[in-house]
């Protein structure tokens, strides 16, 4: 089966700068595949080539087969994302917001599909209430509702659970587990929150300088590398990347 | 191209407008001011010249017609400019340019949207204008007949292709580029005779008023009212000008906008952006 996603010798550089250095992987439908890395690692860089929002320098990105760069608007329509710091527009209403990127997305039986997110998402109060004065709680639920939208075949989500109390995120993270294994599409996700990616992530890619250092399941990938934890492992990698670049 | 996408892009502006009385307003007091200035002032020199005791539209050079008219045409150009980079303006103030970008939309559909959008603020500013300038003043624009579709041709394409270079040039620059935007058309006002024939400017600036569409539309009401002549073969020349002026601005949106997903601009746009 056609991968969710297929990225291939992914490069970005600036100038003498390399951000991302050829990295290869693969998002199966219905797999949450977690990108971890400390900050500057180039979890950020890569999302941006997926989104279609940087051009990558070489490598390719298929999105169900289609090369987005070549076929741009067809294969970004089969993704969605949500950014902690892309929060939708704060002067229009949450109806509104939503009404615009469904008629962008070309989400078929668009009012219906509205009502039924922003139910999902607990947003029927805000319906109406302008996405600046809601909570950051709220525009991240209203973030996610866009981003469910058109029942993407893929979902790119940076870091989406970063300003939510713990319950908000527990039911965010359910719906996400939710929508991957009954919709069957792939989420890349990341986090800085290694107990939730332990949660939720069925593999876990670790980003540094730009590579991938380690690739696994993240509930036994710390025992394989002799650490009590995901996030113990973090830290090892974080502060002494070579060491893991020979393994 | 998808319309349902150039729709989404104009249903913006519009639920923006609806939304808030201000910015309905806002879109009318500029052009009132003009109009009630100018119209004063072309009465005043109707009086004093004699060729109108008030209202400037005696058996001489009609006042009214010629600077009234002129103004609000121009005026009318500006509406069409800032209708474009008004609505481009609105992502970079509420920091959507990565839903926006990251979205199926294309470049055209999204400059298509600011059209619309475009067309709706001008065709309603120029109703208002039309209405003062009528009510108060006695400016009748079917003094210019069928050529009035001309002059607002020339100058509506001319003001779509001013709107995308200036988008390119914020979006090129960042943010903090907006100020190079709002005096774009009081710098080219000298130059293309809004209320003087060319001849009267140094040779060089003579040169530049000729490759600006606008000054056909000029010319052309001074020769109206001045000698009752269409000056047919001009304002088409104007037209296929301000047409090569989209084009050019199109491809100067379309290099900024290139580099933008090269450097990575767009993803990390903010102010003082000046990579």
């Amino acid at each position: 089966m056609t991968p969710a996603l297929e990225v291939r010798s992914l490069v970005k550089s600036y100038g003498e700068i390399a951000a991302v250095k050829g990295i290869s992987f693969t998002v199966r439908r219905g797999e949450i595949v977690g990108l971890l890395g400390p900050n500057g690692a180039g979890k950020t860089t890569t999302i941006d080539m997926l989104l279609g929002v940087l051009k990558p320098t070489s490598g390719s990105v298929h999105i169900e087969g289609d090369d987005i760069a070549a076929r741009r608007s067809e294969t970004i329509g089969k993704t969605n994302f949500a950014a902690v710091y892309a929060q939708l527009p704060g002067n229009l209403t949450v109806w509104q917001n939503l009404n615009i990127f469904a008629l962008l997305y070309g989400v078929p039986g668009r009012a219906a599909r509205i009502a039924e997110l922003i139910k999902e998402f607990d947003l029927v109060p805000f319906a109406d209430t302008r996405c600046g004065v809601l909570s950051s709680g709220e525009q991240t639920r209203v973030s996610l509702a866009k981003a469910m939208l058109n029942r993407p075949h893929l979902l790119l989500l940076d870091e989406p659970t970063a300003s939510l109390d713990p319950s908000t995120a527990q039911i965010i993270r359910e719906k996400i587990k939710t929508f991957a294994a009954s919709d069957g599409g792939g989420v890349l996700w990341t986090s800085h929150n290694m107990q939730e990616v332990t949660e939720v992530c069925d593999r876990i890619l670790f980003l540094s300088r730009g590579a991938i250092l380690l690739e696994g399941d993240p509930r036994t990938l710390p025992g394989e590398h002799g650490k009590k934890d995901l996030e113990e492992l973090f830290i090892s990698i974080a502060r002494e990347p070579l060491l893991h670049e020979s393994l | 191209m998808n319309l349902h996408r150039v729709y989404a892009i104009f249903l913006r502006q519009w639920y923006l407008i609806r939304g808030n009385a201000t910015r309905f307003v806002q879109m009318f007091v500029w052009i009132t001011v003009d109009i009630v200035l100018w119209g004063f002032l072309s009465k005043y020199l109707g009086g004093i010249s004699g060729s109108g005791p008030a209202a400037g539209s005696g058996s001489g050079f009609n006042f009214i017609s010629v600077f009234l008219g002129a103004i609000l045409l121009w005026d009318f150009m500006v509406q069409v400019m800032q209708g474009i980079t008004m609505s481009f303006f609105e992502d970079v103030w509420s920091r959507n340019f990565l839903n926006i970008f990251a979205s199926p939309l294309r470049m055209t559909e999204y400059l298509t949207g600011f059209t619309l959008a475009a067309i709706f603020r001008s065709v309603l500013a120029l109703a208002v204008m039309l209405a003062l300038a009528g009510l108060a003043f006695g400016l009748s624009v079917f003094i210019y007949g069928a050529s009035l579709a001309l002059f607002l041709l020339i100058l509506f394409l001319f003001g779509i292709a001013l709107g995308i270079v200036g988008v390119s040039l914020v979006l090129r620059l960042g943010p903090a580029a907006e100020w190079f935007i709002w005096p774009i058309p009081a710098l080219l006002s000298p130059f293309v005779g809004v209320l003087y024939p060319l001849s009267i400017l140094p040779g060089w600036m003579q040169w530049i008023g000729h490759a600006l569409p606008p000054s056909y539309v000029f010319a052309g009401i001074r020769a109206i009212v001045e000698t009752g002549t269409f000056p047919i073969a001009t304002l088409c020349f104007g037209a296929a000008l301000a047409l090569v002026y989209i084009a050019f601005a199109y491809l100067i949106f379309l290099a900024v906008y290139r580099k933008a997903i090269r450097t990575g601009l767009i993803a990390r746009y903010a102010a003082e952006s000046m990579s």
